[in-house]
């Protein structure tokens, strides 16, 4: 079932005489595919969680309708809205056994829709093998691991057969080995399910390496929607830029003249198309290149061997950041010698940013 | 080598010293222990000496060779003690009860439900737990006398059913309850009722069990407001039973048929104390205060 | 929201009603009744308003006697009650062995019915034609000269009373203290025990400063809870307060309430509102010295 957002607004009162109202979402607009898996993406208090309360109906909106396929479900009470909500921490009752914690979505159902004993304990039984966690259904939550309790809190999400899976910040309490295994494995369940699924999160690789497409949120805008590789190359903003990517973009101050980019002296790279301003330019890591005549000249820091690749730390004073990182073959790297380093840049790595707005300028075919 | 004997006279001083320390510390412990005991002690042996030896004893006995249970016969029947015993456990029971009902509801409004006003209502509820008893019970007395409750239960219970001491406990335990929990039980469709009954309650049952202990054992010693409010005997709690029993007595001053009485009012709560010793220890220092 | 309000309310309304018919209301009527001169119970009128309850319950020499009473136990028990738990606590948590079962013997007290024991207590310590009593046996075997401690003399029937006041009051204070010393971090101790600090430092710098929130808690709860006995001495003196000499101010209040002298809610209000003003003043005092003392 496809989901639909038009111009969602949430706007939080002002607490306390001297507090201005927040708006922590502001007109979200967005049509989510059928069966897709959507990571929502940013910083903390970006208004990513409030938009899933928005969804799943804990929350009402201040403005904008909300659509379930064709039904306006924007004053719809939680309950009746058939979404599957996952919280952060899971939210288990640590009263009740892994079965009953499953069946007790059905238990609230209506006289009507309420399943038989027998119905409840086989739907938690499909929902829990679902999630192969079948073999614990008499344990309580305290005698599971963090990664088999986050497994019961989605099968009691799943229990309902929702029409939307909603995720908080699924992976955040996991080590790091299992949060591997859990985003393979959400990945699989929604697969396997074809349930519109969304979560939340603020790791940008947790968004990347598993969603369908990828929603930007900073302070309650949407900044950018998109499947994931295509908001990385072509990001419509310097925050989105940065955003995305590890080892982040590195950003210079530069400027144009005559069609062509400079970081302080030195024409780097040809820019046809943008009329002569000031600059800030993002350069992906993996962007440069070394080259013994290469224009961009840094003052080398360091070099850390990681395997296939070799990362090169060096400074620069035009660089915005700290250090400059980038990203180059371990072979290339055995040319390194003295104090600098030089690179040529590859064009399509190299964005350009409006110092005023920060939004993207666009050059020759991009 | 003189200095291995020097150590070895120190290890040995220290050892010395901390043997006479713990000596002396058991010793003392022990004292207060005998002290604490005695009077247990005293009354248990009182209550199985019969009534002509315990009086023929010029200089009291520290044991018996013949023990007997006639007083335990006399205590239940000479006087109304099973009367009292009844009438303590339908106060304690009802009293708890109508209690446990109001402070979840009330602790639950404060920690769950959002509502104007919230935060100055619980203040004006602690400052509450600050008003003495002694203050409030001389209207309450009036009160009761005036609704011709006097000499019944319902009397007897209503002003002895809240605490604003419990709502604040129960307040603190609701609270620590996650709110994602409420949050995941509104999504399923729980209402605030039934989360409150399947949810909060099971989770705070340890706190809950230590209340209700803590005003058992309250109602169980409660002497003032039972005395105040009633003069039929058929209205007795075990506190002025007993009162009542040394006062106008066994028709004559028998002793150990007296101290059968206070064994049997004694013995209730003992045994509740070693069960739950551990819940009461600690529902105790958590803030109770007697009575 | 707003739904929520309403229902809130619902949940709230026992806790009111019974917190207002019991608690609010007493608490306004009590003022009232105190300023009203010559309440009358059965024609629930009076005739004039002033302070002149405050005023009778000032002069009587019931109530003088009763406060002389109240005090006196005051400054006898608190003190010893407090520095008697201190330091059993202190012994209690410097042994292992045994300990639990002591800290149950203990803590007995504290679950028996006030009345019940102090009966038991008024026959140990009472002198009559037939018998000396335990106490008085003990007296005279070690030399000393018997005395009735519950209808004899003045002193003899406020030691006892005091006795009993502190085996009553003790596992409480002993309950408190032990716990606030299970939980200083035993980092401390090992640390002083490294550098040689003797016992008694320990105490004084480590210990004593890390407890001394909870010692005057208990002070303070000490006192109010002193103030205020009663069936204590219902328990070893009879009812009839008065007359023995005994009686202390919670119990003239309920005496001028109810029994064979009550009947005068008047001036049981005045009489419970001087208590409540006593019990105030040195509550604030207790909190003013323990700002000065207590370190954290």
């Amino acid at each position: 079932m496809k989901l639909v957002l038009k111009g969602l607004t949430k706007v939080y009162p002002a607490r306390g005489k001297k507090g201005k109202p927040v708006t922590a979402v502001d007109h979200f607009d967005f049509e989510i595919p059928d069966g897709k898996l959507i990571g929502l993406l940013g910083p903390s208090g970006c208004g990513k969680s409030t938009t899933l309360y928005l969804i799943c109906g804990l929350e009402k909106p201040t403005d904008g309708k909300l659509y379930f396929g064709e039904d306006d479900v924007t004053d719809l009470p939680p309950e009746n809205r058939g979404v599957g909500l996952v919280f952060q921490n899971y939210a288990l009752y640590p009263h009740l056994t892994v079965e009953q914690n499953i069946t007790f979505p059905l238990e609230n159902l209506k006289k009507a829709e309420r399943p038989t004993k027998e119905e409840m304990h086989t739907r938690a039984v499909e929902a829990a093998k679902l999630v192969q966690i079948d073999g614990l259904m008499e344990r309580k939550p305290s005698e599971l691991s963090g990664g088999q309790q986050q497994r019961v809190a989605i099968a009691r999400a799943l229990v309902k057969m929702p029409r939307v899976l909603l995720l908080d910040e699924p992976l955040s309490n996991l080590d790091a080995r299992l949060r591997l295994q859990t985003r393979e494995e959400i990945r699989r369940i929604q697969r396997e399910t074809g349930i519109t699924t969304i979560f939340v999160t603020h790791d940008q690789e947790e968004a990347m390496s598993i969603s369908d497409m990828i929603v930007v949120m900073k302070d309650g805008v949407v900044h950018q929607i998109g499947k994931p590789q295509e908001v990385y190359d072509d990001p419509v903003n310097l925050f989105v830029a940065k955003f995305l990517g590890t080892p982040p973009i590195n950003t210079f101050d530069g400027h144009v003249k005559d069609g062509a980019l400079y970081i302080g002296d030195a024409k780097v790279l040809e820019t046809p198309g943008v009329e002569d301003r000031e600059v800030y330019v993002g350069i992906r890591p993996e962007g440069f290149r070394l080259s013994p005549d290469g224009p961009l000249v840094c003052d080398l820091t360091g070099v850390d061997v990681m395997g296939r690749d070799t990362s090169v730390v060096s400074t620069h004073a035009a660089s915005r950041d700290v250090n400059v990182r980038s990203i180059i073959d371990s072979e290339d790297a055995a040319t390194i010698t003295g104090k600098q380093v030089r690179f040529t840049l590859r064009p399509s790595k190299v964005l350009l940013f409006d110092h005023e707005t920060e939004e993207r300028i666009r050059y020759g075919n991009k | 080598m003189e200095k291995r004997t020097e150590y070895q006279k120190i290890e040995k001083d220290a050892a010395r010293k901390d043997r006479i320390f713990h000596g002396v510390i058991y010793f003392a412990l022990t004292v207060w222990a005998i002290l604490v005991l005695f009077p247990f002690y005293w009354m248990l042996l009182s209550s199985v000496k019969s009534y002509s030896a315990y009086t023929a004893e010029r200089i009291p006995k520290f044991y018996t060779l013949h023990p007997t249970l006639q007083n335990y016969v006399d205590a239940f029947t000479q006087v109304a003690l099973g009367k009292y015993f009844l009438n303590t456990l339908i106060f304690t029971v009802l009293t708890t009860a109508l209690m446990l009902v109001v402070i979840v509801l009330a602790a639950f409004a404060f920690a769950r439900l959002e509502f104007k006003g919230k935060n100055l209502i619980f203040t004006l509820f602690l400052s509450l737990m600050m008003i003495p008893n002694e203050l409030v019970v001389i209207t309450n007395f009036v009160t009761i006398t005036n609704w011709n409750l006097r000499n019944s239960f319902t009397g007897l219970i209503l002003p002895s059913v809240t605490s604003v001491f419990y709502i604040y406990l129960l307040k603190e335990n609701f609270e620590q309850i996650p709110d994602s929990l409420y949050l995941a039980a509104k999504v399923d469709g729980t209402t605030d009722f039934k989360y409150l009954m399947r949810v909060m309650i099971p989770i705070s049952k340890p706190t809950i069990v230590t209340v209700v202990i803590l005003k058992v054992i309250e109602c169980w010693n409660s002497y003032v407001w039972p005395r105040l409010i009633t003069d039929d005997k058929n209205y007795f709690l075990v506190s002025n039973g007993i009162q009542e029993i040394r006062e106008n007595g066994f028709g004559r001053e028998n002793i150990p048929a007296m101290m059968a009485a206070v064994v049997s009012v004694s013995i209730p709560l003992i045994v509740l104390f070693l069960i739950f010793r551990n819940k009461i220890m600690a529902g105790v220092s958590r803030g109770g205060t007697k009575g | 929201m707003e739904t929520n309000n309403r229902k809130a309310w619902l949940y709230l309304i026992p806790a009111f009603v019974f917190l207002g018919l019991f608690m609010v209301y007493p608490l306004v009527d009590v003022f009232i009744y105190s300023f009203e001169e010559g309440y009358n119970f059965a024609s629930e009128s009076f005739f004039g308003t002033g302070l002149y309850n405050y005023s009778y319950v000032l002069h009587d020499p019931y109530f003088l006697q009763a406060i002389k009473n109240t005090f006196l136990m005051v400054i006898i028990t608190v003190p010893i009650s407090t520095g008697l738990s201190l330091l059993i606590s202190l012994a209690l948590s410097s042994i292992k062995p045994l300990q639990n079962l002591f800290q149950t013997i203990y803590f007995l007290p504290y679950v028996t019915n006030t009345l019940a024991v102090g009966l038991v207590f008024m026959i140990l310590f009472r002198k009559t034609p037939y018998s000396d009593g335990m106490v008085n046996r003990l007296i005279l075997f070690f030399g000393g000269r018997s005395v009735d401690f519950i209808e004899g003399p003045y002193w003899a029937k406020m030691f006892v009373f005091c006795f009993y006041i502190i085996w009553v009051v003790m596992p409480f204070k002993i309950l408190i203290l032990t716990s606030a010393l299970a939980s200083v971090n035993p980092m401390y101790y090992k640390a002083a025990k490294v550098d040689g600090t003797p016992k008694w430092r320990v105490f004084t710098k480590i210990t004593l400063p890390m407890i001394s929130p909870m010692i005057f808690y208990l002070v303070i709860t000490g006192f109010i809870g002193a103030f205020k006995s009663y069936s204590d001495a219902v328990a070893l003196f009879g009812t009839n307060l008065n007359s023995a000499g005994m009686n202390t101010i919670v119990g003239y209040v309920y005496d001028m309430l109810y029994g064979d002298s009550g009947g005068y809610p008047s001036y049981a209000s005045a009489a419970a509102i001087i208590l409540f003003v006593i019990v105030l003043t040195i509550t604030c005092i207790n909190l003013m010295v323990s700002k000065k003392h207590v370190q954290y």
